[in-house]
């Protein structure tokens, strides 16, 4: 026993401090550090310097100053006269209007090809791989470019337009439609759809309790839809119809320069915003499509099986069984999707649709404040990146699956 | 005795007949894929119909009415008012541009050779079976880019010119596209590495570096690293001290990968079993020793889909680096479009097609290479 005890407690004694790993890894550390503060120190010392000889002053006062440049579209008040830092925060609505747009529309189409990948007719199944491959293999730059310059400059006219329904009109000025006009009365509508969306959550949980304990079913879609598309509607004749539609005004008479779409009236989309978010969106598409098949082809045909064995019908089989698994697999990869196509909505600077960067783009030259505009970047797309994986890791610690 | 038989006995067996023909060959193949029930016929009609309204216009652009020799504008102009089709006289006009930039025309013949030496070098190295692995790996990852370097940049010894400088601002089209997606993967991939292997540490300073540069590049887009390549980092360099634009965009996109490629060989480092250093340990093997003969190899070979397909991705990112002021084939592509000497209505739509053929290509090769390696590596799950 002694002699046990004194090989253990001579053995780091024997062993040279060169080969303890605790030590060796204590000193990596330090080494790791040493090296990045000289380099960062060396990287703060020239860009001092730097920034001196150019006179440039860092810091943040520039947000304040005039901008004096306009912006094509803005979603907030935004006028020649505002500040830096307003036209940063326009530039930065459009890219959550372009990613939320995007996103929305990706979603239905990537779904909706993905599963017609799985689809048993040929055709179907046939276009879609075709469509997948096709878009995902060329550079979204140059899908962005065919929607811009090749597309949507082969529309007709100023003085002239395609019309859908005679709702929507096209032109190469943008896409035109109704404006909706709210009236004093109108707040009602949005408490209403608040309350219609409280209502449908809390009749959903009691639908699900009573279902657990009862097993009666309650028809909760039916009731959602009603809820949220009915309670708005009945507070609008109540309210006395407070929102009206203003149509775009074309004019077709009159001096050859004041003819086609009068100016500020109706809604108008302009084409850098069109074929931003038409290329974002099929792009992305693609790539959901993709994980939408993955997803649903992750699900053992066992569980349909099964499914079917019990005597749930087609219907039901996916929508209570396929669906929820397929749903574990889908969702991670596809927020890292949604993400990626906010982050890609940055090549908007290559039309010059005035987003965060784009705008951002413009206040670098003007100003030369480099590394406040480049860190005001960073920060936004960090921030939301880190949002959606901490939305990701609360999600599939949620759907992870309970092993007993 | 023939009357009184009222049954009969089969001594041989009946031929099986014939499958029904609505049930075998291209008819039943359509009945049971194409027309099974109403819907699905519906669904056909409307697929073929889609099909036809997109390839339809697409042929009668790029074949049938496509004009392929010509010297200038004229020949591509729409005849009688009509719709033109694409102007391939251009591309072909253009084409030594979209493939050299504007190498000085007398010296792309090594250009021509960097090429060459990379398809050598790149193609035993992607087949399988072919041997010498590893003497093929140091030639390509090594040797490769110190030859290129010196045949696409110039060499100059003792002041005796052996091949004359050519200046990165006049590189251009495909090879700009390549040098930068080559270079970016080649050397991302040891940076990676590191950066896997930091953020698997046990040691918590070197985990957390690794652990936010990764995310830090994989949180922002590829056009603002570019941007902050071409506009800050000179002002952290010293006075003086200038780096070629091409290098700038060279670091950042080296960067940005290799957080990328981190992730990847993460990947493949979590799908070692812990037996395997467990085993390397007991040989008496230290960290990178066990690293380098048993981990890594196995990992790497599990995640080379993953690095194609990060390939892929910055392949087709390198056309942003037209947005910073550099031609690569896409840049090479639209700064053509000013030439009035071409400028016809199909142009542009001629000029994007060819580059999305450029880029399908090697896209798709790549994709169906990583599909095909996928196939050969996934043996656990095969009989």
């Amino acid at each position: 026993m002694s002699v046990m005890e004194q090989d253990s407690a001579g053995a780091p004694a024997r062993a040279s401090l060169m080969n303890d790993p605790k030590v060796r890894g204590y000193f990596y550390q330090v080494l790791l550090v040493v090296l990045l503060l000289t380099f960062g120190y060396i990287i703060v010392t020239n860009t001092v310097a730097n920034l001196e000889r150019q006179n440039i002053a860092s810091g943040w006062g520039f947000l304040g100053n005039t901008a004096g440049f306009g912006i094509i579209q803005s979603l907030a008040s935004y006028s020649e006269t505002s500040s830096y830092g307003q036209a940063i925060f326009v530039g930065f609505l459009n890219t959550l209007l372009v990613a939320v747009v995007g996103i929305f529309c990706a979603t239905i189409v990537g779904f909706v090809v993905g599963i017609a990948r799985l689809s048993n007719n040929w055709v179907i199944s046939r276009l879609a791989y075709c469509y997948v491959e096709l878009i995902r293999n060329v550079p979204l730059l140059l899908q962005i470019f065919f929607w811009y310059f090749a597309v949507l400059r082969a529309v007709p006219g100023k003085r002239e337009k395609w019309s859908l329904f005679d709702t929507f009109h096209l032109n190469i000025a943008g896409l035109r439609g109704p404006k909706p006009i709210w009236e004093p009365g109108a707040e009602f509508i949005g408490y209403a759809l608040i309350i219609a969306i409280i209502a449908t959550v809390a009749v959903s949980r009691w639908a699900r309790k009573r279902q657990e304990e009862t097993g009666q079913q309650f028809p909760m879609f039916w009731t959602a839809v009603g809820l949220i598309v009915g309670l708005p509607v009945i507070t609008y004749f109540i309210t006395g119809m407070p929102m009206q539609l203003e149509h775009p005004n074309f004019v077709e008479t009159g001096p050859r320069l004041r003819q086609g779409f009068e100016l500020g009236v109706g809604m108008n989309l302009i084409p850098e915003f069109l074929a931003l978010t038409a290329a974002l969106a099929i792009y992305t598409a693609a790539f959901i499509a993709e994980i939408v098949r993955a997803g649903i082809q992750a699900v053992s045909h066992g569980q349909t099986e099964a499914a079917h064995a019990l005597g749930i019908r087609q219907g039901p089989t996916l929508r209570l069984v396929i669906i929820p698994q397929a749903m574990r697999v889908i969702i991670p990869p596809l927020t890292s999707q949604y993400l990626n196509l906010t982050k890609n909505s940055s090549l908007a600077v290559a039309i010059a649709f005035p987003d965060l960067v784009s705008v951002g783009g413009t206040v670098l030259n003007q100003t030369g404040q480099a590394i406040e505009i480049i860190g005001i970047w960073m920060a936004v797309y960090l921030s939301l990146s880190l949002l959606t994986s901490a939305f990701m890791n609360w999600y599939n610690q949620r759907m992870a699956l309970v092993e007993r | 005795m023939a009357s009184s038989q009222m049954f009969q006995i089969r001594t041989e067996e009946a031929p099986t007949l014939p499958a029904p023909v609505s049930t075998t060959g291209v008819i039943g193949w359509m009945r049971q894929n194409l027309f099974s029930s109403i819907g699905n016929t519906i669904l056909t009609v409307i697929g073929i119909l889609i099909a036809y309204w997109i390839i339809a216009p697409f042929i009668q652009f790029a074949f049938i009415d496509a004009v392929w020799t010509g010297d200038n504008r004229e020949a591509c102009l729409p005849q009688d008012g009509g719709h033109s089709g694409a102007c391939w006289a251009y591309v072909e006009a253009y084409f030594p541009q979209f493939i050299y930039g504007r190498y000085p025309s007398v010296e792309t013949w090594r250009v021509d050779i960097v090429y060459a030496l990379f398809a050598l070098l790149l193609v035993p190295l992607a087949i399988p079976s072919v041997p010498y692995k590893r003497m093929n790996a140091i030639l390509f990852l090594i040797v490769f880019p110190i030859v290129a370097y010196f045949l696409l940049t110039g060499l100059v010894i003792g002041g005796t010119v052996i091949l004359p400088i050519v200046e990165t601002a006049v590189w251009g089209g495909l090879l700009v596209t390549l040098v930068i997606a080559v270079t970016g993967i080649v050397a991302s991939l040891p940076l990676g590495i590191a950066l896997a292997l930091g953020r698997r540490s046990q040691m918590p300073i070197i985990k957390l570096v690794s652990i936010i540069f990764i995310e830090f590049w994989r949180g922002v887009p590829l056009i603002t690293v570019l941007f902050m390549s071409s506009v800050m980092l000179p002002l952290f360099l010293p006075e003086g001290v200038t780096f070629d634009k091409l290098l700038r965009v060279l670091i950042g996109v080296t960067l940005f990968s290799a957080a990328y490629m981190a992730e990847v060989v993460r990947g493949g480092l979590q799908a070692i079993p812990k037996g395997q250093y467990e085993g390397a340990m007991a040989l008496g093997l230290r960290f990178w020793p066990m690293m380098y003969l048993i981990i890594l190899p196995q990992a790497l070979k599990l995640v080379i889909p993953g690095i194609v397909n990060t390939f892929i991705g910055l392949f087709k990112d390198t056309t942003l680096v037209l947005i910073v002021g550099m031609f690569d084939l896409l840049g090479q592509i639209q700064s053509s479009f000013t030439d009035p000497t071409w400028s016809t209505p199909s142009q542009g739509h001629t000029g994007y097609l060819f580059a999305a053929i450029v880029f399908f290509v090697f896209c798709f090769g790549m994709s169906r290479y990583s599909i095909f390696m996928e196939n050969k590596l996934h043996t656990g799950h095969k009989r």
